[in-house]
C-alpha cells in the first residue's frame, strides 16, 4: 500500500468505465464501499509518473466528485501538473478537474497562472478555448489581474471562438478585478457592433449582467442597445438586450419613449413565445405608463392565461401579479381564470393565482373573497389549505386589520377557520384572537361568544394544530367573562376532562381563565347589584360611592332563591344615580337590548356545583410538576377554601348579615375582581426601549449559563399576552362596579345549543362526583357541519367570486367600524429602508467613468464610488492607462454609429471617441474647461476631471443620445 | 449570471451530471441537489416546469427517464430556459444518436464539454449545434 505506484498499477488500472459499470453492479448500500475502495485505488494511481495513469485516475476522482460528493481538493495539484501535458485529452481532462473541484481558496490556484497564459496564446484555439472555460470558473483576483492583458487581446481575436469565449470571461474577471474595465471595456464595447450574432449575443449577455446589478452606467450605451433591439432577428439576444432595456428605461423616461414601440412590434410580430413574454413583462414592469402598450401586453396575457400549457399559464398569472400592482384592472379583467386557476392541477399555479386573488381585496370584498376562499380552503389538500388560510389571515390583518369593517363577521370567520380540519394556522389565529380582543372594545361580546362555541366543543382538544387557537379562546373568555351568557357553562368548558390533552403552558391559561371565571360568578352571585354593573363597554354611570349594606337585608329576603336576579338591566334606561336607603333597595333596570342572563343560572345549586366542580377538576392537579399549573391551582382552590364555607352558608341561611359575616369573603372577591377588571391593552412593540435601564446593570453580559440551567424548562407562552396599564384613563377602580353588562343576543339559543351539546357530548363532563377515565374515543376533530354546503362546481364559485369581485360602490355600513385601537408607535413595522448593496460598485463605478467621464458619475453612485476610484487610480495607473490610451486611438479609428448631434461643434468632431464625456460635460456647462484636455491622453483628462467632481450640480446626468 | 447551476438526475433521483456557475462547498451542492430533486420529482406532467427554490428559479424538463434541471435566477426567461433545455438534448441527440441515460453517464466528460460550449460563466454564448459540436469532433479526431 505503501509504495509507490507501480508499472502493475498501470497495467491493471481500471477505466473510468470499470468504475462506472462496478457501480452499477454493487449491491444496495454498498456505494460508500465502491466509493472508498476507488479513492484508494486513486490516491496510489495519481501520483503515477505515466500521465495516461495520472489522466485515467483524475478522470475517475473528478466523477466521484461531481456525482457522488467526494473530496477532491487534496488532489489540485495533480490537476494543475496534469494541465501542462501537450496531448489535448489529458488538458481537457485536468482543466475540467480544475474547474469542477476549485474553489477561491485552492492554494495551487497561482501555480496554473503561467499554464493558463500559455495556453490563452496558444495557436491552437482548442486550448484558448479550454482555458478560458477553465479561467471563467475558477478566476480569482489575483488571476484576473495577472491575466487581464492576455485577454484584452483575445477580445479583438479574429477567431470567433476564442473572441465569444474571451468575451463570456470578462464577466467573471469583471467582478473579480475592477481594474480589468479600464482595459477591457471599449474591446467589449466594439464587439456589440460585430457582425457574428454569436459575438453580439456574449456582450449583450455581459451587458445583460453587469447592468442587472447597476443600470445607470451602462445609459451612454443605449443607442447600441437600440440598435439590436430594432436590427436583430435572434431571440436569444432579443431576450438579453429586453432585459437591459427594461433596467434603463425605468431610469430614462426618454428612452422608455423610445423603446416602447419597437418593443410592440415584437410582440405584435414574434412567434416565439419566450420573446413575446419577455416584451410582456418589460412593459409590464418598466413601461407601465404607455397604456397602450399595456393593454397589448395584457391581452398576450390572456392568451398565456387560456393556453392549455401549464407553462403559459403559470408564466400569464405571474405577469398578472407583476401589472396588479399599477393597473388592477387587468387582473380584475381576468378574474375569472384566476378564479378557476385556483383548483388547478399545480400547486405553483394555485399559490400563483391566490396571490392575485388577494390583491383584489378591499374592504368592500373582503368578506365575500373570505367566504370564496374558505370554500377552496376545505376542499384543497392540507398544504395548500393552509396557504389560503394564511393568505386570508395576513390580508386581514393587514396595517391593524385596515380593511376589515365588521369585526363581529371577522371573529366568527376566525372561529370557522379554526374548524378546517387542516387548519394548522393556531398562533397566528391565537394572537390575532388575543390582540382583537384587546385593541377592539365593541367586538368583545362576540369574541366571547366564538371563544365559547371552540372551548365547549371536546372533540377539538384532541387536535393539537388547534391547541393554540383554543388558547387564545380561553384567554379571551376569561378575560372578558361578563359578556358571557353563561359562565358556569364557560366554567365547564374550561375544566372538561379532555383538557388534559392540552400541553401545560396552554393548560395554564385555562386554569387562569377558570379563575377570572369563577370569581366573576362569584361576584356577581354574592354581590349582585354590585357586579350587575361590571361591564366595560357602556358609559360609566355614576353611583353614590359607598352603598350601604344594611340595604341588602331586605333585599336578600325577598330574594332568597333568585338573588342573582341580576340582569335586570337597561340600555335606554341610564340612572344617573343610585341611592340605598333605608330598607328600600331601589333596583335600577336598565333594559338591554338583548335577552337578560336568566335568573335561573347562578342560583345556589349552580354556584354549588360550580364548587364541587372546580374542587374535582382541580384538587388532583394540585401535584403537578408543571410551575405553572401547580400555583394557579392552587391560587383558585385557596380563593375557593377562602370563601365557600361564608358563601354556602349564607344560602342556606334565611336571613344573612352581610355587615358581620360575609364581610372577608367580600372584601376577597372583590379585591380579585379588582384585580382582573384592570383592563390590557396591546403594548407598543417599542415600549421595552423606553425603560431606562438601571444603573449598574450590564447587558452585555454572557447569559450562556443560563442556557445549561433552563435547558429543560418550557417556557410558558405568556409571551403572547401584555399586562399593561388601562389605556383610557376614566376607570378606576371604583368606576369598575358601575359599569352596566352587555348581553349577548342570542343567549336564547344557548340554552338549546347547550342541551344539544350536552346530548352529544354528554359522556365528556365531569360528573361531579367520581373521575372519569378519559376515553380516546371521540367524534373526529373538526367534524364540520356545513360539508354539504361546499359546492364543488367551480363554475358556481366563479359566479360567486364575480359577484363578490366586482368593485360595488361603498355600501352604506350598517355598522360603523368600531374604533380600533392603536399605538402611536411600534403598530407599524419599521421596515428599515435598507439600501440595496451594490455588489458591483468598483465595476460600475469603473464604466461610469469610462462612459461619462469621472465628472459625471451619477448621484446614486457618486459619493462612494467617486472616493474609492480616486484613491485607486494612484495605485494603478502607468500600465493600465497605457493600455486604454491604446483603446481609445482604436477607438478613433472605427467610424461611430451613433448618430449625434453634437457634430456641429466643430472642435469637438476631431475628438469623435470621446463624444459622450463631451455630451455629458456640456450638459453640465463645462464643456469650455474640458476641450483642451482631450489631447493629452486620457488619464490627465480623467484627474482633471476629478478636480471638478465637487463642482458638478447634482442633477441627474442624462446624455443626449435620443435626440 | 443567468445560469446558476444545471443538473441532470434520473428518475431515481440519482445525479448523472452537474455544473455549477457559482462556488459552492460539497456539503451545499449535496443538500442543494437532494432538496430540488425531491420537489421537481415529485411533480407530474400536468404541473408546469417552474419551482422556486431557496433564492433560485428551476426550470427543469424530463426526456425519457431523465430530468434536465436548471437553476437560474430570477431575471432569467423561463422559457428561454427551456429552449435551451430542449437545444442541449438536441445537441446531444446529434452527437451520440438516440442519446440515453447511460450516454451521458460514460461520456460525462463529453457532455461537460459541450455544455462549455454551450454556457459560459451563465451565460449562453452558442446556440449552433453544429458550432457546439465542432471542437469535440475535433479532440475526438485528435485522441
Amino acid at each position: 500500500m505503501s509504495g509507490g505506484p507501480s508499472l502493475m498499477d498501470s497495467i491493471f488500472q481500471r477505466s473510468l468505465e470499470d468504475l462506472i459499470k462496478s457501480f452499477r453492479l454493487h449491491l444496495p448500500g454498498g456505494e460508500p464501499t465502491v466509493i472508498s475502495k476507488a479513492l484508494d485505488e486513486i490516491r496510489r494511481e495519481i501520483r503515477s509518473t505515466d500521465l495516461t495513469t495520472k489522466a485515467a485516475a483524475l478522470q475517475k476522482l473528478t466523477y466521484l466528485h461531481s456525482l457522488h460528493h467526494a473530496d477532491m481538493s487534496w488532489a489540485a495539484f495533480h490537476a494543475v501538473e496534469l494541465s501542462s501535458s501537450a496531448f489535448l485529452p489529458h488538458k481537457r481532462a485536468a482543466y475540467l478537474a480544475a474547474s469542477l473541484s476549485f474553489r477561491p481558496s485552492t492554494d495551487v490556484l497561482l501555480l496554473l497562472t503561467n499554464q493558463l497564459r500559455k495556453d490563452l496564446t496558444s495557436t491552437n484555439h482548442i486550448e484558448v478555448s479550454l482555458a478560458l472555460e477553465c479561467l471563467s470558473v475558477i478566476c480569482t483576483p489575483d488571476l484576473a489581474r495577472d491575466l487581464t492583458p492576455d485577454l484584452f487581446k483575445m477580445l479583438g481575436s479574429s477567431k470567433n471562438l476564442v473572441r465569444k469565449k474571451a468575451i463570456a470571461t470578462t464577466l467573471r474577471v469583471f467582478s473579480q478585478y475592477s481594474d480589468a474595465v479600464r482595459v477591457c471595456f471599449k474591446k467589449l464595447v466594439e464587439n456589440l457592433e460585430s457582425g457574428d450574432v454569436q459575438t453580439v449575443s456574449a456582450t449583450v449577455g455581459v451587458f445583460c449582467e453587469l447592468a442587472l446589478r447597476e443600470p445607470r452606467a451602462y445609459l451612454p450605451l443605449a443607442p447600441e442597445f437600440y440598435r439590436i433591439l430594432v436590427d436583430s432577428r435572434n431571440n436569444w439576444v432579443l431576450i438579453k438586450v429586453l432585459k437591459v432595456f427594461a433596467k434603463l428605461a425605468a431610469l430614462e423616461p426618454r428612452l422608455a419613449k423610445k423603446v416602447v414601440e419597437p418593443i410592440c412590434e415584437h410582440m405584435r410580430r414574434s412567434g416565439a413565445k419566450s420573446l413575446v413574454f419577455e416584451c410582456v413583462r418589460t412593459i409590464l414592469s418598466s413601461l407601465s405608463e404607455y397604456e397602450s402598450a399595456v393593454k397589448l401586453a395584457v391581452a398576450k396575457v390572456r392568451e398565456f392565461l387560456v393556453d392549455d400549457d401549464q407553462n403559459l399559464r403559470y408564466l400569464g398569472l405571474q405577469a398578472l401579479s407583476i401589472v396588479g400592482l399599477k393597473h388592477l384592472w387587468a387582473v380584475l379583467e381576468n378574474k375569472e381564470v384566476v378564479i378557476r386557476s385556483l383548483s388547478d392541477a399545480d400547486p405553483n399555479i394555485k399559490l400563483e393565482a391566490l396571490q392575485l386573488v388577494m390583491a383584489m381585496v378591499s374592504e368592500d370584498n373582503v368578506t365575500e373573497i373570505c367566504r370564496v376562499l374558505i370554500t377552496y380552503a376545505l376542499k384543497a389538500d392540507p398544504e395548500f389549505c393552509n396557504e389560503i388560510l394564511g393568505f386570508i389571515l395576513s390580508a386581514c390583518s393587514r396595517n391593524v386589520y385596515e380593511i376589515i369593517i365588521d369585526f363581529d363577521r371577522y371573529v366568527s370567520l376566525l372561529g370557522e377557520i379554526s374548524r378546517i380540519p387542516h387548519c394548522q394556522k393556531g398562533e397566528e389565529i391565537e394572537n390575532q384572537l388575543t390582540d382583537i380582543g384587546m385593541r377592539v372594545e365593541d367586538v368583545r361580546p362576540e369574541l366571547v361568544h366564538v371563544g365559547r362555541n371552540l372551548l365547549i366543543d371536546p372533540a377539538l382538544l384532541g387536535n393539537p394544530f388547534i391547541h393554540r387557537i383554543l388558547c387564545g379562546a380561553a384567554w379571551v373568555s376569561g378575560e372578558y367573562v361578563q359578556f358571557s351568557t353563561n359562565p358556569i357553562e364557560l366554567m365547564e368548558a374550561l375544566l372538561q376532562p379532555r383538557t388534559n390533552l392540552l400541553p401545560p403552558s396552554i393548560r395554564a391559561v385555562y386554569i387562569q381563565s377558570a379563575f377570572k371565571v369563577l370569581t366573576f360568578c362569584l361576584n356577581v352571585a354574592f354581590l349582585p347589584n354590585e357586579a350587575a354593573y361590571s361591564s366595560s363597554s357602556c358609559p360609566i354611570n355614576e353611583y353614590s360611592a359607598s352603598p350601604s349594606f344594611a340595604g341588602h337585608e331586605s333585599f336578600a329576603d325577598c330574594e332568597q332563591d333568585k338573588f342573582l336576579n341580576l340582569r335586570v338591566l337597561s340600555q335606554s334606561v341610564k340612572a344617573p344615580s343610585v341611592k340605598y336607603g333605608g330598607d328600600t333597595a331601589v333596583n335600577h333596570v336598565k333594559t338591554s337590548a338583548s335577552l337578560p342572563l336568566r335568573n335561573d343560572i347562578l342560583t345556589q345549586k349552580s354556584v354549588d356545583k360550580m364548587f364541587t366542580l372546580v374542587k374535582t377538576a382541580l384538587a388532583p392537579l394540585v401535584g403537578s410538576h408543571e410551575v405553572e399549573i401547580h400555583e394557579r391551582v392552587c391560587n383558585i382552590l385557596g380563593l375557593l377554601e377562602l370563601t365557600q364555607n361564608e358563601i354556602t352558608g349564607c344560602f342556606s341561611r334565611e336571613k344573612r348579615n352581610f355587615e358581620s359575616e360575609e364581610l372577608k369573603a367580600y372584601e376577597i372577591i372583590k379585591m380579585m375582581r379588582d384585580v382582573f377588571s384592570e383592563e390590557i391593552g396591546p403594548v407598543a412593540v417599542s415600549a421595552r426601549d423606553r425603560v431606562p435601564i438601571p444603573e449598574g446593570l450590564v447587558l452585555e453580559e454572557n447569559l450562556h449559563k443560563l442556557e445549561t440551567i433552563c435547558s429543560d424548562v418550557q417556557f410558558p407562552i405568556s409571551s403572547s399576552f401584555f399586562l399593561g396599564r388601562p389605556h383610557s384613563g376614566e376607570r378606576d377602580g371604583v368606576s369598575f362596579f358601575n359599569r352596566p353588562i352587555i348581553e349577548v343576543s342570542e343567549s336564547s339559543n344557548e340554552s338549546t345549543l347547550l342541551t344539544e351539546h350536552r346530548k352529544r357530548h354528554g359522556l365528556y363532563y365531569l360528573p361531579s362526583d367520581k373521575k372519569e377515565v378519559v376515553s380516546c374515543e371521540y367524534p373526529p376533530a373538526n367534524d364540520i357541519k356545513m360539508q354539504d354546503d361546499i359546492t364543488d362546481d367551480a363554475e358556481d364559485l366563479v359566479k360567486l367570486t364575480e359577484q363578490s369581485l366586482v368593485r360595488k360602490k361603498k355600501p352604506s355600513q350598517a355598522k360603523p367600524r368600531p374604533v380600533v385601537l392603536k399605538l402611536d408607535e411600534g403598530d407599524e413595522i419599521s421596515v428599515a429602508a435598507e439600501k440595496p448593496e451594490s455588489k458591483d460598485d468598483m465595476v460600475s463605478g469603473a464604466v461610469q467613468e469610462l462612459l461619462y467621464g469621472s465628472d459625471a458619475i451619477p448621484p446614486s453612485t457618486q459619493i462612494n464610488s467617486s472616493d474609492k476610484l480616486s484613491s485607486k487610480r494612484s495605485g494603478k495607473v502607468s500600465e493600465v492607462n497605457e493600455n486604454v490610451g491604446n483603446v481609445w486611438k482604436s477607438e478613433r479609428g472605427t467610424p461611430s454609429s451613433r448618430k449625434s448631434k453634437h457634430h456641429s461643434h466643430g472642435k469637438e468632431r476631431e475628438h469623435r471617441s470621446s463624444e459622450k464625456n463631451v455630451e455629458v460635460r456640456e450638459e453640465n456647462g463645462q464643456s469650455n474647461k474640458q476641450k483642451s484636455g482631450h489631447r493629452h491622453g486620457r488619464h490627465k483628462a480623467r484627474q482633471r476631471a476629478d478636480g471638478v467632481t465637487n463642482v458638478v450640480s447634482q442633477t441627474p446626468v442624462i446624455p443626449d443620445f435620443l435626440l | 449570471m443567468g445560469i446558476r447551476f444545471i443538473l441532470m438526475v434520473n428518475k431515481q433521483g440519482q445525479t448523472r451530471l452537474a455544473q455549477y456557475f457559482e462556488y459552492l462547498t460539497i456539503d451545499q451542492r449535496r443538500a442543494l441537489e437532494g432538496e430540488i430533486v425531491r420537489k421537481c420529482l415529485a411533480r407530474n406532467e400536468q404541473q408546469c416546469s417552474f419551482v422556486e427554490h431557496r433564492n433560485y428559479k428551476i426550470v427543469y424538463r424530463r426526456y425519457a427517464s431523465l430530468f434536465f434541471l436548471v437553476g437560474v435566477d430570477n431575471e432569467e426567461n423561463e422559457l428561454a430556459i427551456l429552449e435551451f433545455i430542449h437545444l442541449l438534448v438536441e445537441t446531444m441527440d446529434r452527437h451520440f444518436g438516440n442519446v440515453c441515460e447511460l450516454d451521458i453517464m460514460f461520456h460525462l466528460e463529453k457532455a461537460h464539454f459541450m455544455l462549455e460550449e454551450m454556457v459560459m460563466n451563465g451565460c449562453i454564448v452558442e446556440t449552433s449545434k453544429s458550432n457546439i459540436l465542432a471542437p469535440i469532433q475535433l479532440m475526438d479526431k485528435a485522441s
